[in-house]
C-alpha cells in the first residue's frame, strides 16, 4: 500500500496533505505557547521547561520534546520530497508556455511552492536561532524569554520573522483547503465552510505569531 | 469586422512553431469562431498557402473534437466550445491570439492540432463497464436514485475535449480523468469495477505524463461542460478508499 501511495501523484498529495496538518496541528500549539510571553519571564520560562518534562514520571526528561521533535522532521521531509517530486512533474507536464498569458489563480496558490521553500529555510533560521543559538550572539541556554527579546531586538530578526509568517499565512490559505480536497472531505456543502476555516487559521496563526515581534517592537515585552 | 489573428504555426510534430500573423476582413459577428478560421483558410488558399489546421467535427458543443486557446483561454471567452464561440464575442479592430492546447501528453501534430490519444488511454484503462452491452435494457431494470443519477450525469457530460488540461498551469488530466471516475463510480452499472478503474485510471493518467493537481481551479473555469472543482475531491476520496480496500485484500 505504501508503494502504491508513494508511486502515484495523488498518492504522494496524501502525504502532503497529512503532513502539511501534523505540522499545521504543531503549528496552532506552538502559537498559543507563544503568546505566554505577554504574562513576563516567570510564566514563559516555566513553560518552557515544562515542555522538556512533560508526560514525566511515565516519560523520561526531553523524551516527549524528543518524540515531537521525530514526528515533525518526518513531516517537514516528506511534505518537502513529496512537493518537490510533484513540482518536477508539473513542471515538465507543462514544457511549453502560452504566448498570451493571463493572470491567473490567487496569490496564495501562485505562491505555494516559493512560500514553501522561504518556509523551509525560516525554519532552519529559526531553530538555529532560538534552539540551538548558533547564530544567536549572546544565547543564554535556559533563558527563553531573553533570548526571544534578543532576537526581535534586531531589525534582521523582526523582517526575517515577519516576512515568513506572511508566508505562512497565505500557505496555510491554499494549504489547508487544498489538504481537504485531496483528503476527500470536501464538498459543495462544505466549501464555504473549509474556505471559512482555511482563512480564519491562516489570519489567527499569521496574527498570534506576529504579535510576539511586535509586542518586543513597542516594548510590551522587554 | 476586421481582425488581426496570430496562430500558432507548426509544419509537423518534430518541426519548430511560432506564431503567424494573419489579417482578416469582412466577419460578421453572427460567425462562430472555426467559421472564422474557415474564411482565413479560404483566403490562404486562394493565396496558395498552407491553411491553418485545426480539430473540429460536430460544431455543435457535443463532440470535443475543437480545441484552441484563445487569448490566453482554452475554448476563449465564453465558457463553451470554440465551435460554439461566436465573433460577436469579439470587437472590430481586435488581435486575436490563436494557440493550440499545451501539455506534454498532448503533443503538437500540426499547427493547432494536439494528439489527445493519452485521453483514450485513460479511458481504455478504466473508463467502461464490463456488464454485456447490446439493445438498451429496460429503463428501469436497475433502479438508480435520483441524486445518483444527477450526480452521474453531471459528469457524464464531459466530451473529453481537454480544455482542463490546456488550462491547467500543471498540465494535469485530474478534472477529465475524476469526471469518468465520478460518471461510473456512483452507479450500480459501475460497481463491480469500482476500485480498479479508479486506481488504474489514476495511474494510467501518470503513465502519460500528466501533472498532479494543485487545486488552481483553471480546470473548472475553463471546462465547457461545467464539470465543477468538487469532482476532483471526489475522485481522491475513491481513489483513497480503493487503496485501503486493495491493502485489505
Amino acid at each position: 500500500m505504501a508503494r502504491t501511495v508513494w508511486d502515484s501523484s495523488v498518492g504522494k498529495k496524501t502525504v502532503m496533505a497529512v503532513s502539511g496538518l501534523i505540522m499545521l496541528l504543531y503549528l496552532v500549539v506552538h502559537m498559543i505557547g507563544n503568546l505566554k510571553i505577554f504574562f513576563g519571564a516567570g510564566e514563559f520560562n516555566h513553560y518552557a521547561h515544562w515542555l522538556r518534562t512533560v508526560g514525566e514520571p511515565f516519560m523520561h526528561y526531553e523524551w516527549t520534546l524528543w518524540l515531537v521533535r521525530i514526528v515533525l522532521v518526518v513531516a517537514v521531509v516528506a511534505h518537502a520530497v513529496s512537493a518537490y517530486q510533484l513540482s518536477r512533474r508539473d513542471i515538465r507536464a507543462r514544457p511549453s508556455k502560452y504566448v498570451h498569458k493571463k493572470p491567473r489563480a490567487s496569490y496564495a496558490t501562485r505562491t505555494m511552492r516559493w512560500g514553501g521553500i522561504i518556509l523551509g529555510l525560516f525554519i532552519v533560521w529559526h531553530i538555529l536561532d532560538l534552539t540551538t543559538g548558533t547564530v544567536h550572539p549572546g544565547f543564554q541556554s535556559g533563558h527563553p524569554y531573553q533570548n526571544v527579546v534578543d532576537t526581535f531586538s534586531t531589525w534582521y530578526g523582526n523582517v526575517i520573522y515577519i516576512v515568513a509568517m506572511l508566508a505562512l499565512g497565505l500557505h496555510v490559505r491554499h494549504g489547508f483547503w487544498s489538504a481537504a480536497q485531496t483528503l476527500g472531505v470536501g464538498s459543495r456543502a462544505r466549501d464555504r465552510a473549509l474556505k471559512a476555516v482555511a482563512n480564519a487559521l491562516a489570519l489567527l496563526l499569521t496574527a498570534g505569531f506576529i504579535a510576539v515581534p511586535v509586542g518586543v517592537m513597542t516594548g510590551l515585552v522587554s | 469586422m476586421k481582425l488581426t489573428l496570430r496562430v500558432w504555426r507548426q509544419k509537423n510534430a518534430d518541426a519548430d512553431g511560432a506564431m503567424s500573423t494573419y489579417e482578416v476582413d469582412g466577419i460578421s459577428s453572427d460567425m462562430s469562431f472555426l467559421e472564422m478560421l474557415d474564411t482565413l483558410n479560404e483566403e490562404l488558399i486562394l493565396c496558395g498557402e498552407d491553411p491553418v489546421a485545426f480539430d473540429h467535427d460536430c460544431r455543435e458543443g457535443i463532440c470535443g473534437a475543437c480545441s484552441l486557446v484563445i487569448n490566453g483561454d482554452a475554448h476563449g471567452p465564453e465558457r463553451t466550445t470554440t465551435c460554439q464561440l461566436h465573433m460577436r464575442s469579439f470587437q472590430d479592430g481586435d488581435t486575436i491570439d490563436i494557440e493550440p492546447w499545451r501539455a506534454s501528453a498532448f503533443p503538437v501534430i500540426k499547427d493547432l492540432v494536439v494528439d489527445r490519444s493519452a485521453f483514450d488511454r485513460i479511458i481504455q484503462a478504466g473508463g467502461y463497464i464490463t456488464a454485456p452491452t447490446g439493445a438498451a435494457p429496460e429503463a428501469h431494470a436497475t433502479p438508480v436514485p435520483k441524486p445518483d443519477a444527477d450526480f452521474a450525469f453531471e459528469h457524464a457530460e464531459c466530451i473529453g475535449c481537454g480544455a482542463c488540461v490546456a488550462a491547467c498551469p500543471n498540465g494535469a488530466a485530474m478534472l477529465f480523468t475524476s469526471a469518468k471516475v465520478n460518471h461510473l463510480n456512483v452507479l450500480p452499472q459501475g460497481a463491480p469495477e469500482r476500485e480498479t478503474r479508479v486506481l488504474d485510471m489514476v495511474a494510467q493518467m501518470d503513465e502519460e505524463g500528466f501533472g498532479g493537481c494543485t487545486l488552481t481551479g483553471e480546470c473548472a473555469t475553463a471546462c465547457p461542460k461545467g464539470i465543477p472543482l468538487v469532482s476532483i475531491t471526489g475522485m481522491n476520496k475513491e481513489w483513497l478508499r480503493a487503496t485501503r480496500k486493495a491493502a485489505k485484500r
